[in-house]
């Protein structure tokens, strides 16, 4: 295959992917890894490293427009960076301890799991507002708009909440992906944060907790610039317009 | 210097985010363009993983390729530009909460800052 037939295919599926990834709420990295590995026979190493170049691009390019909603919450976000990069650093560093088999069923039980969490969408209503010393010491609470006016609410369950986010980041590092469902599992779950408060915070954090296994992954050489280059590419175009369709619908 | 509001900092630092995606993916582009000035050549296989021997590695090396308009180079200069957006992204953060007199907060973002120059530095070597 010519080197302009591969690169033109790997961007027309990655474009696919970004969108599939922006309409569904999966993200685009958890939808390209399996494309490359399955339909083009990369190595799975390839493919995580290409993937993570497009998680960052496709994360932090969406900041902009959820800030502009005002939701995300800056602290508890660096926070729980905290666990969610040194997760990070794990989840890069046993990539090359595990074998690719057992990272490939990892990454299946990853995917269900996010198709699973995005299709449930949101689960509660009510807001729990009390208030722990732990979330009152770090300033983990804010004010949420509701149809009656702005309400407070406050982190619960910081320990838990926090041990899910490292977790969450070890995924991240391990698989090449954003892990943006684990992310929001902890903060709308288990930490009792307004959901749409722990959508886009998660998607704060997941260019910062990818960067962190981004160095590794570029010294181990699983970020190849033939292969990075059409995916981020792609995955940026494809996103773009998939929540551009998504919010007109 | 006045504090800030949280609003006002993320709305800095998105701001930011967009410039170094915008600028990073120009950079790919254009590296992209270059990599593909022999379109007929067959592509390399990547069914079999080499670990890079002749490695990326080193900002310096990168630096000197994409001056020399290496294909390769300037797409990892690019590359190396957009892991490089959210460090900047905290090291704002840290700003931020400096001007907001948070110590807690600017500790936590250098916990934060620390761990990603780490990683940085083990890949930048």
């Amino acid at each position: 295959m010519s080197v302009l037939l591969f690169t033109t295919l790997i961007f027309e599926t990655s474009l696919f992917a970004g969108l599939l990834g922006a309409l569904t709420g999966l993200g685009g990295g958890v939808v390209i890894v399996p494309a490359l590995v399955l339909l083009f026979k990369v190595d799975l190493r390839y493919a995580i490293g290409a993937s993570l170049v497009t998680v960052i691009a496709t994360s932090s390019g969406a900041a902009a427009a959820y800030v502009k909603e005002g939701l995300s919450n800056i602290r508890i976000g660096m926070f729980l960076e905290v666990a969610t990069t040194l997760g990070a650093l794990l989840g890069a560093y046993l990539t090359a301890k595990i074998s690719s088999h057992f990272i490939a069923i990892l990454f299946g039980a990853v995917l269900l799991y996010s198709a699973y969490a995005s299709f449930r969408g949101r689960t509660r209503d009510k807001l729990i507002t009390k208030e722990t010393p732990l979330a009152t010491s770090l300033q983990l609470s804010g004010t949420y708009p509701t149809p009656d006016g702005p309400e407070r609410y406050h982190a619960q369950h910081v320990p838990l909440g926090f041990g899910i986010m490292f977790g969450a980041g070890t995924l991240s590092g391990l698989l090449g992906i954003g892990s943006g469902a684990v992310k929001v599992l902890a903060m709308d779950q288990a930490m009792g944060l307004p959901f749409k408060v722990s959508t886009t915070t998660s998607n704060f954090m997941i260019g910062v907790t990818a960067a962190a296994s981004a160095g590794i992954y570029l010294a181990r050489g699983y970020i190849d610039a033939g292969i990075a280059m059409p995916v981020m590419l792609g995955v940026l175009m494809g996103s773009m317009i998939g929540s551009k369709l998504a919010l007109q619908r | 210097m006045r504090t800030i509001t949280d609003k006002e900092m993320e709305l800095s630092i998105a701001g930011m985010l967009r410039f170094g995606v915008s600028l990073s993916a120009v950079l790919v582009f254009v590296g992209g363009v270059l990599y593909l000035r022999h379109p007929w050549l067959t592509a390399p296989t990547y069914g079999r993983f080499v670990a890079e021997s002749e490695p990326l590695r080193g900002i310096a090396a990168v630096l000197r390729g994409a001056l020399h308009l290496d294909a390769k180079s300037v797409i990892e200069l690019g590359i190396l530009l957009l892991i490089a957006t959210p460090i900047v992204r905290v090291a704002f953060c840290i700003v931020g909460f400096a001007r907001q007199k948070d110590r807690l907060y600017v500790l936590i973002s250098t916990a934060v800052f620390a761990i990603l120059i780490y990683s940085f530095i083990q890949g930048g070597r």
